[in-house]
């Protein structure tokens, strides 16, 4: 076990644990910020995307000794009050079913408009084709995509 | 206005109640019809009655409506509470929707499944809001002093117009909570709807945004500890013995040990289906701690019997669907006959895959089992069988055991069956501590309860003048005999013949979404569209013929036939006029499908384009007739989402076995359709019929597949009989 010290959502956590274990976990079991999803353990479905720094990364496969003083933003982080461009345009397209996939979809799509505040319709499919939607929201998730880029550069 | 009753007989639908803090409460049974007659109120089990619904109006004329159901994605905890809220006539804004307490003696737990939360519960859900209206009415009458009809309501508020008193909700509730509670209520008229048939958003849907724990796999309990387990790698093994020094003693391991889950005699229900007689577990401080420890362990296995692959499987089924039946399950007409003296005739064979369900949460429940209780929660859409079962494994009286439900991530059907409940008890009661079990996506891929493996073959026969007067269906399926003998073409041609027979496996299968019509749909609606080809017939004025003769001259007595004609040939017609069939596309390759299932009717066209041998869907249009749409917005989601689902597995997804191992154990090796493989456009209409809203979680999907199949023909000249439509390995382009 080893001692660490995270910058997460804007604060700084310690936290004990082994040095390979990866960010998912220290998330979910050891910080109970249990927002940012399981759903393979392999980098393939998205689930438990968060932000380093301003990137789009998968926490499944990042392991704690990786990560530095690097700062880490988790769903539970990405606004104060659930107000994230991105998160509206969530709500107001209706986007989620069962929601599980959901965090890691708006991660994905918060990092891509980052980037690239107006991306193509292939420039989405590309930035999100990590992030499975076993209910199938695929065409909202697009449209609250550009509805959230639309909201950003009117604003 | 329709009137309903409250009451049939000595058997009540409501129950009211004053609250403690000042307001009313009202339970009501969602389920139960009141437009039944009093000898059908008497036929229904008396479960039936109880008390299942609630709402509350509070002294501040907030309203809270508990949803009964547990939500797997469906909506309905939405869609429910819309349906009081409109009769109710109260402002969406003042309802709060909450997740109904589930250890209520009176509370009688539901299944979500088959499509049907809001067709059963449509006029119970209606009855409570309109007898919650009415109470109130009441009472305002009473204190006011003035006839009751000359009450009137509006958006949460009691007016007496004549007198200029008016009252909100809160004030009058807790008076209300005292009136008698009416015999029979006055429903609204359709067009007088308020809530039903507009667009609300989830109600849940700023929790999700934000990562509140609302999943039973964000579950977390004081001294709570991690559990995993390891089940046999292969169908058909079982567990002989293990090595487990060394996982021991790995960090944060508390221990390790062989479970009996479903010791003999033990009474299991139906829902313990898929559920493992005996697995090894372990228990630990943290997951990672638990996936380490899984992967150290050596544990030996043995098979008692045969192992099965799937190319046995392969022949195997197409031996049966070689082999003779002994009864038909329907017989119309001489097709035997009718198919000799056939003008032409055509014979085809479809074949699907198993499929796993793939939820995104992965199975889990948490567990707390002490000497004389047992407290679980987690995500299973079956908690009364988990309950029973609870009972026998664990030797508790059922009022010792606590069943909770939480939101599910994704259903499918795989949440029916409930055994990772049994198991995280079983494992609880072993270490004397609070657990959450928790598959890996390996272990949930690999110990299914699969959509079995199918195949069908259908034979037609047309006329000289391109008439059909001859079809026969014969279907096979693994544990399952899918054919469903009188839906469409029954009923429409003269000589109808249907044949099932099943193929026993080790392999656990189950319910996956539209069960048996996931399949089905997709082969007869391809059939239907090489039969209407080769009568040199558009496909839609072929199918269109068909009803056309279900509804004046149909063959058999009509009752029989489990389908109305005049409303798929309605969905039909929808279609064509809203996708402009035969005259322009752009150019891309189109294809139609029909189907009827879960007492909902979708037609769709489907456009696309091959990218190699990758057929991307540039735009589906959707004709639904699910009669009264409560929740546009969301119907839509569900619609899109069956869509998507169903041209996934279509198309990329298959489960295959070798020696009883599952051979796609994640998301590297199983497809699962993609973002960018899903159609770039889908719109959906719906028929305005003003009839009894019916269900939408699984209709859109099953008929989407033949649409596809029919598509991808008219691109590439080549017919597609078994899916997966494109293998992985095979993708180019």
């Amino acid at each position: 076990m080893s001692k660490f010290s995270l910058k997460i959502n804007g604060k700084t956590q310690e936290v004990d644990v082994d040095e390979n274990t990866p960010m998912l976990w220290v998330l979910r079991d050891h910080l109970k910020l249990v927002g940012t999803k399981y759903g393979c353990g392999i980098a393939q479905c998205g689930a438990c995307t968060v932000h380093l720094g301003d990137n789009a990364v998968r926490s499944c496969q990042l392991t704690i000794s990786s990560v530095g003083d690097q700062e880490i933003t988790t769903i539970e982080g990405l606004s104060e009050n659930g107000d994230h461009p991105v998160q509206e345009a969530w709500l107001e397209v209706d986007v989620p079913q069962c929601g599980y996939c959901q965090a890691g979809q708006i991660m994905s799509a918060s990092a891509l408009l980052k980037r690239n505040p107006s991306p193509s319709d292939e420039e989405i499919e590309a930035a999100m084709n990590g992030n499975i939607c076993r209910c199938g929201t695929y065409v909202r998730i697009k449209k609250a995509i550009k509805t959230a880029a639309s909201a950003t550069q009117n604003a | 206005m329709t009137l309903v009753k409250t009451k049939i007989g000595r058997r009540s639908f409501i129950r009211t109640s004053a609250l403690a803090g000042g307001g009313m409460m009202v339970g009501f049974s969602w389920l139960a019809s009141c437009k039944m007659t009093p000898e059908e109120v008497n036929s229904l089990p008396k479960e039936w009655f109880e008390i299942n619904g609630f709402l509350k109006i509070g002294d501040n004329g907030m309203v809270t409506i508990m949803s009964p159901n547990p939500e797997i994605g469906q909506n309905v905890k939405t869609a429910m509470p819309m349906i009081v809220a409109d009769e109710l006539d109260v402002d969406w804004k003042n309802v709060i929707v909450e997740q109904a307490p589930l250890n209520l003696d009176v509370f009688q737990r539901q299944l979500a499944g088959g499509s049907q939360s809001i067709r059963a519960g449509w006029e119970g859900l209606r009855m409570a809001g309109a007898t919650a209206r009415k109470m109130l009415k009441q009472a305002a009458a009473a204190a006011w002093e003035v006839p009751e009809n000359e009450i009137t309501t509006s958006n949460g508020m009691i007016y007496h117009e004549t007198s200029k008193k008016s009252a909100g909700y809160g004030e009058m509730a807790s008076a209300a909570a005292l009136m008698e509670a009416p015999e029979e209520v006055n429903l609204k008229e359709i067009n007088d709807f308020t809530i039903i048939g507009t667009d609300r958003l989830n109600v849940d849907g700023p929790k999700i945004v934000t990562g509140k724990p609302l999943f039973g796999i964000d579950v977390q309990e004081e001294g709570m500890l991690t559990a995993m387990i390891i089940h046999p790698p292969a169908f058909g093994k079982t567990y002989k013995s293990m090595d487990a020094e060394s996982a021991k003693s790995m960090p944060g391991i508390v221990d390790v040990f062989p479970v009996e889950v479903y010791p003999e005699g033990v009474e299991k229900q139906w829902s313990d289906g898929g559920g493992i007689a005996e697995l090894v577990a372990v228990v630990g401080e943290s997951t990672w701690q638990c996936m380490q420890a899984k992967k150290a362990l050596k544990v030996e296995w043995e098979s008692p019997s045969d192992l099965e692959s799937t190319a046995s499987y392969e022949e195997d089924l197409e031996k049966l669907i070689e082999a003779p039946v002994e009864a038909p399950a329907r017989s119309d007409g001489d097709f035997n006959k009718a198919i000799k003296g056939a003008a032409k005739v055509i014979e085809r064979t479809y074949s699907a895959p198993f499929l796993a369900h793939n939820t995104m949460e992965p199975m889990n429940f948490f567990a707390n089992v002490t000497a004389d209780k047992a407290e679980v929660k987690g995500p299973v859409q079956t908690p009364e069988f988990l309950e029973k079962t609870l009972s026998s494994v664990l030797g508790l009286p059922i009022d010792k055991i606590d069943v909770g439900m939480t939101r599910m991530g994704g259903g499918f059907g795989r949440r029916l069956y409930g055994h990772f409940g049994v198991e995280a008890a079983v494992i609880s009661k072993k270490v004397q501590a609070p657990i959450k079990l928790v598959y890996t996506r390996e272990d949930d891929m690999t110990q299914g309860t699969y959509r079995p493996a199918y195949k069908v073959r259908f034979k037609a026969g047309l006329d000289k003048d391109n008439n059909l007067i001859a079809w026969s269906v014969k279907g096979v399926g693994t544990n399952d005999d899918l054919v469903f003998e009188d839906r469409f073409p029954a009923g429409a041609v003269d000589n109808y013949l249907a044949e099932k027979t099943s193929l026993q496996t080790k392999i656990t299968t189950g319910a996956w979404r539209a069960p048996r019509s996931n399949f089905m749909a997709g082969a007869e609606q391809s059939f239907m569209d090489e039969v209407a080809e080769l009568a040199g017939k558009d496909p839609i004025e072929f199918r269109l013929e068909l009803f056309d003769r279900a509804i004046k001259d149909p063959v058999g007595p009509p009752e029989k036939n489990d389908y109305d004609p005049e409303r798929y040939a309605g969905v039909l017609k929808l279609v064509k006029e809203k996708s402009n069939w035969g005259n322009t596309n752009d150019g891309k390759a189109r294809g139609v499908s029909a189907y009827y299932c879960h007492n909902s009717y979708v037609a769709q066209v489907l456009d696309l384009t091959m990218d190699g041998n990758k057929p991307m869907v540039d735009k589906v249009v959707c004709a639904v007739d699910c009669g009264i749409v409560i929740n546009p917005i969301s119907a839509k989601n569900q619609i899109e989402g069956g869509i998507i689902d169903g041209i996934g597995h279509a198309t990329y997804s298959q489960m295959t076995f070798e020696d009883g191992v599952p051979q796609q154990q994640n998301f590297d090796s199983y497809h699962l359709i993609r973002n960018s493989e899903a159609p770039k456009q889908i719109e959906s209409y719906f028929v305005d019929n003003g009839i009894d809203p019916t269900g939408l979680g699984e209709p859109s999907l099953p008929p989407v597949i033949g649409a596809l199949a029919n598509a991808m023909y008219k691109a590439t000249g080549k017919r597609v009989y078994k899916q997966p439509f494109i293998l992985e390995k095979e993708i180019v382009g």
